[in-house]
């Protein structure tokens, strides 16, 4: 049976290079399921990505595709936008991407309100070198290069986009596909940015250091962890250790970057050139 | 013709970039290249183009990498601290392919180094600033007219061969002001975006290369379905781990700008006739050293001078045959010497090479020139 | 007929803008005119000096060798700039600004910002003051043509101000080569 989403991938490029029980591929689907339930043509969508693990599904995605350089995903992205806005222009990055070598570029384009549907895979760790502490590996996690358990202290990438003026801000899971699909169909529903923290399991490089069970349990520890955003909401603080709220954890309305350029064309007197 | 005007060098560059066909504008304020970015914002917008500020220069130059994949002709500018920035990504340009075109308006280094005074030091930088193997076209403008015609060239060069392309300013023709007259828009040749020879369906693939060795790759958003990387990539442009193709795209790299190499060296002669010496001088220093030569042969000695407009790829050919001519060459450039050792490879030991260098934030005077060749005229001695 | 000009003062007294429209306005009667400047990186209030050459022929070394007029706004400019002044040369200096000439044989005094202040309101237009009295003490350009170089480059609710600065400089200059 053909399943209606096979369409948005490059036969030819798979199978992916990620690991067995690796939680990129489930996020990359819910992308495409996103799209589809969007009707967004494959002619008219970029996927753009950085560098690590999570960054290698362009590749795989039929669309126009560009595999940025380490942490230059949103600029390269940002670009793309403002030279064409008719294209739906998605990032697909990760923690340390997105987070670290990013950082300030992740900052700036939530600050510009750029029309960009960012999905960050936040796996904690960095996976395509065998496993170094990211910004995101949670405090005390082992990591080859935090080998006695990590003393940095963590970003909160979604609170970290909406203070600096990310219009969308969402979170789930690999374990929650349905509702990971739904969170990224309402980022492309936005115009402006949006940002959606998926969480995934990596078995390989974090889990296995840190005697975290199988990719089943780990994806367990997420349904166990992850509370939706209303029910969070009414949660006393003593019980919100060891979890995380999931849902659209921030939405305004805002210009977008491309659209407040078209006044500054109109001013300017290049309308119609 | 165009009527005579005022111009600034920074100003020229801009407009200069314009004309050729350039519509997008990425970068971040540094001295002493900013007048191109407060230009590139007035004037883009008024012919429905795009000018963004980044927030520093690695992001401008990702900005203007995702513009001209969209199908944009791009150009970003900057100055020492931030050219060093931008290497990562300039890198990234050659690797996929993509055309570009960055301005350095030097300044004295290293580091912050002396923000507002002229320099000739990026001369290795803009060679061989990026990591790995990767060809290079940088061009260095020695009038405000000149850096109209050289932005223009540069935003072809970077089209045609779908390369980055320097813009090796510096701060002496950067700021200068002088009297122009620009040529009319219908004289300017432009290079236009290379378009795919055929469609999805009879098997297009963007990294195949064309007779001169250049791919046609197609803009995002024209249904092809393309990949870029940074990875070494086959003709589909998708990574491969093979030495075979490795070595290839690497070669290819490298030979696209190789077999245009003579076509894209662009020197002048002056007072070379009967010359039994030369100096060799670029950008804003040629102006001085053309005077220094003016005054050598009014005091009689038989001296000339060669000016190279590109920098990148080096005019080797006419070097060697400078050298088969002349008993010296004297290099004056403003910095501790860069350049000259390209020279002194190319001369082989067939002449006498000597170098006249300064690096104190002030250019120089004809005079400093006049007596390195009286020095090279003497045979190396004071 | 080279000449040699260099405009000197303190950042943010406008001697670069004052170079610029003269360089400007000798273009604008088709001779050739390169302008340059240099500064510290200090925006303000450091020593200023914008230079500018005019000739028929092309011009090749950017900068001035040996000025054949030195204007200075402040005793730090003068004493800093007019050191290599042709022997036959001119300086020009602000009389109030500068209360130690420097010992010149044909100096040439005019209380450029004092002018500003009291007959064109604001000590702004100073270097519109200076480029008026530079205009007549050199007979470089026309007083026409300054006129409308300098029209086109200020802001235009300033003009009426500008051309009145140029007129008292022009005037002074007059007063002060008899």
């Amino acid at each position: 049976m053909e399943r209606s989403y096979e369409k948005y991938f490059r036969q030819n490029r798979l199978p992916h290079l990620w690991c067995p029980g690796c939680g990129n591929g489930i996020a990359m689907k819910a992308i495409v399921q996103a799209i589809e339930k969007k009707g967004l043509s494959q002619d008219n969508t970029v996927i753009v990505s950085g560098i690590g693990c999570s960054s290698r599904a362009s590749g795989y995605m039929d669309f126009d595709t560009l595999h940025t350089a380490h942490g230059r995903a949103i600029p390269f992205a940002t670009g793309i936008k403002l030279a064409n806005p008719e294209l739906n222009v998605i990032v697909i990055t990760g923690d340390g991407d997105c987070t670290a070598i990013g950082g300030n570029h992740f900052i700036h384009g939530c600050r510009r309100n750029i029309d960009l549907t960012v999905v960050l895979f936040n796996n904690n760790i960095y996976g395509m070198t065998g496993g170094q502490a990211s910004p995101m590996t949670p405090l005390g996690k082992k990591a080859t290069t935090a080998p006695y358990g990590s003393i940095d202290r963590t970003f909160d990438a979604a609170r970290l986009a909406e203070a600096a003026g990310a219009t969308y801000v969402a979170r789930s899971t690999a374990y929650h596909v349905q509702h990971l699909t739904d969170m990224i169909v309402q980022g492309l529903d936005n115009q402006g940015f949006s940002f959606i923290e998926a969480m995934v399991q990596c078995p390989t490089a974090y889990g296995r250091k840190n005697k975290m069970g199988s990719a089943a349990d780990m994806m367990k520890d997420m349904q166990e962890s992850a509370v939706m955003k209303a029910a969070w909401d009414k949660l006393a603080a003593d019980k919100k250790e060891h979890k995380f709220p999931i849902g659209v954890l921030y939405k305004e309305d805002g210009l977008d970057y491309a659209t407040a350029y078209e006044a500054v064309i109109e001013t300017a007197g290049g309308k119609n050139k | 013709m165009t009527e005579a005007r005022l111009m600034q060098g920074n100003e020229a560059c801009a407009e200069g970039a314009i004309a050729a066909g350039v519509s997008f504008f990425g970068g971040y304020p540094i001295t002493p290249s900013t007048e191109i970015a407060e230009g590139m914002a007035k004037m883009l917008p008024a012919i429905g183009g795009k000018f963004v500020q980044m927030e520093d220069e690695i992001a401008s130059m990702g900005v203007v990498l995702g513009a001209s994949l969209a199908g944009k002709k791009a150009l970003t500018a900057s100055s020492g601290p931030g050219i060093s920035l931008k290497q990562e990504l300039i890198g990234y340009a050659a690797c996929a392919e993509i055309p570009v075109v960055i301005v350095n308006v030097q300044r004295v280094g290293p580091s912050t180094g002396q923000p507002t005074a002229p320099s000739q030091g990026d001369v290795m930088q803009a060679r061989w600033g990026t990591h790995g193997d990767h060809p290079m076209i940088a061009l260095s403008p020695w009038s405000v007219r000149e850096a109209y015609d050289a932005a223009v060239m540069a935003v072809n060069y970077s089209e045609r061969f779908r390369t980055p392309v320097i813009l090796l300013m510096d701060e002496i023709i950067g700021h200068l002001r002088e009297k122009v007259v620009l040529p009319e828009a219908k004289d300017i040749k432009i290079y236009p975006r290379r378009k795919p020879a055929c469609s999805r369906a009879e098997g297009y693939q963007p990294y195949t290369p064309d007779k001169d060795l250049v791919p046609n790759v197609a803009n995002f958003g024209e249904g092809y379905h393309i990949h870029v990387t940074g990875l070494i990539h086959d003709e589909t442009g998708f990574p491969v781990g093979s030495p075979k193709i490795t070595e290839e795209a690497i070669d290819r790299l490298h030979q696209k700008i190789e077999i245009a190499r003579d076509e894209i060296t662009h020197t002048e002669e002056y007072f070379m006739d009967d010359a039994e010496y030369a100096v060799i001088a670029f950008g804003g220093t040629a102006r001085t050293a053309y005077e220094a030569v003016k005054n050598a042969r009014a005091k009689g000695q038989k001296v000339g001078m060669v000016r190279l407009m590109t920098i990148w790829p080096f005019a080797d050919k006419i070097v060697k045959a400078l050298a088969a001519k002349v008993k010296g060459i004297l290099v004056a450039e403003l910095n501790y010497g860069q350049l000259v050792h390209e020279v002194e490879r190319a001369v082989a030991g067939k002449c006498d090479v000597q170098l006249c260098a300064k690096y104190n934030m002030e250019i120089f005077e004809p005079q400093e020139i006049e007596s390195g060749i009286d020095k090279l005229c003497a045979g190396g001695k004071d | 007929m080279r000449k040699q000009l260099r405009l000197s003062g303190s950042g943010g007294q406008g001697v670069i803008t004052a170079a610029i429209i003269f360089a400007e306005a000798a273009v604008k009667e088709g001779k050739e005119a390169v302008q340059s400047q240099s500064y510290g990186p200090e925006a303000r209030g450091g020593a200023s000096k914008s230079e500018v050459i005019i000739d028929d022929a092309p011009i090749y070394h950017p900068h001035v060798q040996q000025p054949d007029l030195v204007l200075a706004l402040t005793q730090k400019a003068a004493e800093k700039y007019y050191g290599d002044l042709h022997e036959d040369g001119i300086l020009v200096l602000d009389e109030d600004l500068v209360p130690e000439p420097p010992k010149f044989k044909n100096t040439i005094r005019i209380p450029i910002t004092k002018l500003a202040v009291e007959q064109v309101g604001k000590s702004l237009f100073a270097n519109i003051v200076a480029l008026g009295a530079l205009v007549r003490i050199t007979g470089l350009v026309d007083f026409e043509t300054i006129k409308s170089s300098v029209a086109k480059r200020v802001p235009p609710h300033t003009v009426e101000k500008n051309m009145q600065a140029l007129q008292v400089g022009w005037d002074a200059a007059g007063k002060a080569v008899k």
